[in-house]
């Protein structure tokens, strides 16, 4: 820090004190911001990030298309006889695998956050307390977003064709993002639960590469173990990419959709709190 | 604000926070009355930014009560929020965003509408000359123009009380003056000041009352002038031009003023610590008076300066020990990083 700066505070304007009374002398306060409004905010600072660091969006650009061409290649022609017939398989399981991977970037902006220092000025504001939190929800949502676009893009120029057209597609990404956004919750938790960076990294990892990999995104699970079927069939990723795989082929299938729903409550209702309770704590 | 009227800004009973077997703060009592800049001094590492993380209610007290302006830090935390605001290394701003994208960030957040947000933004940057720097990056500010930025940020909404934590440490003697005027024009306007700081003489040009702490306990407190007299009024620092005369000049200064010398690691160097006890001399008529002794002794003096009892010696004289300064590293809680270029 030091090398860059010394050269400015020579040059630097002095502090106009008579100003500054009179912008002190004005003491009255606007109502506070909703609880809406004030994560709103928040999201708002999440895109002024990117803006300024467009780099953080490496993940959901280069890593989704590197996920859909290496799977499609790599497994197509053993699975599905072509690349071209296993990417209408594969293209809403892969979806789901990378976005709900991306999701573990969000307890690290949480915890870099924390270091940085700016954490304690947002905890001090008389403001909703989960607006915080639910403010990097809502820039990481946009990120999905992006991402399921860009996979959706190159898909298509792979061959997938979505059957159940606009609306479908529309749908299955709508339901993506929602899980996803529940699903961070656990992310914020180990942002504020662990120290350092690399071990949020690296708790992330252990829990993301078993679930997405674990689940019916690559194969029909009933080529596996009775024992893994058990944990596959139960699994939400699995209820999801089925939910997201039947929204894009033109069905409704009620039920995987209740089942994604149903998880992506009950992560909100579990990892919220403790999510609050340690940002109270911290 | 109807706040100077009622009742002290801060008043805390026996305040304990503790991490693991480290009692970081152990029973403070403090009152703040409303209107004026107090000042907890003490060294790194006593306890001063853990009980300002207590009183803005960003750390649980474990012991002992803290209210603020009546709320009780843990009961009522969204009242005390609503009429306080932070400053510190920890409590700082965005580095990846503008200052102006900053101050609209937060002015947003206390509710200003976008256009409020951004008049309030613009208004704030000029008063305190960071125009030119409003659309840079904060992680490329200067520190002066940091520590500026950080108390704009806290004024976005005029507070009923503002904390600011060690807000000069790291900065050129420049800048810090400059942080000064702004204090100054803070508490003009109604506001009460916590200020931390590690610096005698900061407390002494800004604040009303003091209290000195050290190892999480307040072991003195008072007005300036109190805690000045309970130390002294001074020392006299001497350099001699032989290192052979050091143990006559100082035999000589204690006879003379009464007062205790300490002989440092430099061979030539000693100090005299004035009383302010010794009649009715002032600390330069004693300083006066010791010169003329050593002179008449034939003691030559080089170099002879006579200086404000500095932190160390207040605390040499409260406590009967050193100023600890532990390493970075080894703290608890916090361990700033201090030294930001100016």
């Amino acid at each position: 820090m030091s090398t860059t700066t010394t050269t400015e505070s020579g040059e630097l304007a002095p502090v106009r004190t008579d100003s500054l009374a009179g912008l002190l002398v004005a003491k009255e306060r606007p109502p506070r911001p909703s609880a809406w409004s004030a994560s709103l905010t928040f999201g708002w600072r999440a895109i002024l990030k990117i803006k300024h660091v467009p780099e953080q969006l490496f993940d959901v650009t280069a890593f989704p298309i590197m996920m859909v061409l290496m799977y499609t290649y790599l497994f197509g022609g053993a699975l599905a006889g072509s690349p071209k017939e296993y990417i209408q398989f594969l293209l809403p399981g892969i979806l789901v695998m990378s976005v709900v991977m991306i999701t573990m970037y969000t307890g690290v902006s949480v915890n870099t956050d924390i270091e940085k220092g700016v954490f304690d000025r947002f905890r001090s504001l008389p403001i909703w307390r989960p607006s915080t939190m639910v403010g990097y929800l809502l820039g990481d949502a946009l990120r999905y977003t992006i991402a399921s676009v860009v996979m959706l893009a190159v898909g298509m120029i792979l061959g997938y064709r979505a059957d159940g057209g606009v609306v479908g597609v529309l749908a299955g990404i709508a339901l993506l993002v929602l899980f996803s956004f529940a699903f961070s919750w656990i992310w914020t938790m180990f942002g504020l639960l662990l120290r350092t960076e690399k071990s949020v990294m690296g708790v992330s990892m252990m829990v993301i590469f078993p679930l997405t990999f674990l689940s019916n995104v690559f194969v029909d699970p009933r080529t596996m173990p009775g024992w893994l079927q058990a944990f596959v069939n139960n699994s939400p990723i699995t209820h999801l990419a089925s939910a997201v795989r039947g929204l894009m082929a033109g069905d409704w299938p009620a039920d995987e959709i209740a089942w994604t729903l149903g998880w992506a409550g009950l992560l909100v209702l579990v990892f919220g709190p403790v999510t609050m309770r340690l940002y109270n704590r911290k | 604000m109807s706040t100077q009227s009622s009742g002290p800004a801060i008043e805390t009973v026996g305040l304990v926070k503790t991490f693991g077997e480290t009692r970081a703060v152990d029973g403070v009592d403090l009152t703040v009355p409303a209107g004026t800049v107090y000042g907890v001094l003490g060294p790194n590492g006593a306890g001063k930014t853990t009980t300002v993380k207590m009183l803005a209610t960003l750390l649980r007290p474990d012991g002992g009560e803290a209210h603020v302006f009546g709320h009780d830090v843990v009961r009522e935390a969204d009242e005390v929020r609503g009429r306080v605001s932070l400053t510190g290394q920890y409590a700082s701003v965005d580095e990846d965003l503008t200052g102006t994208e900053n101050l609209v960030l937060l002015a947003r957040l206390l509710g200003h509408r976008k256009p409020a947000a951004r008049t309030r933004a613009a208004q704030l940057l000029e008063a305190f000359g960071l125009t030119e720097a409003a659309g840079k990056q904060v992680k490329h500010y200067s520190g002066g123009m940091r520590r500026r930025i950080d108390i704009a940020a806290s004024i976005l909404n005029t507070p009923d009380l503002l904390f600011l934590d060690e807000p000069t440490t790291g900065l050129d003697p420049r800048s810090r003056n400059q942080v000064w005027d702004i204090v100054r024009a803070v508490v003009a306007q109604g506001t009460t000041v916590l200020l931390t700081t590690q610096y005698l003489d900061e407390a002494d040009q800004l604040a009303s009352r003091i209290a000195v702490i050290d190892r999480g306990k307040v072991i003195a407190e008072g007005t300036k002038g109190e805690l000045k007299a309970s130390v002294g009024a001074g020392s006299v620092h001497l350099r001699l031009r032989d290192a052979d005369q050091r143990p006559l000049a100082a035999d000589l200064l204690r006879r003379a003023l009464d007062a205790q010398v300490q002989t440092e690691h430099d061979p030539v160097a000693l100090t005299a610590r004035l009383t302010a006890a010794a009649g009715n001399d002032s600390a330069a008529g004693q300083a006066a008076r010791a010169l003329n002794e050593l002179a008449r002794a034939g003691v030559t003096v080089d170099n002879f300066s006579l200086g404000q009892p500095s932190l160390d010696e207040v605390f040499l004289a409260l406590t009967g020990h050193d100023t600890q300064q532990p390493r970075p590293g080894s703290g608890h809680a916090h361990d700033p990083k201090d030294e930001v270029a100016a």
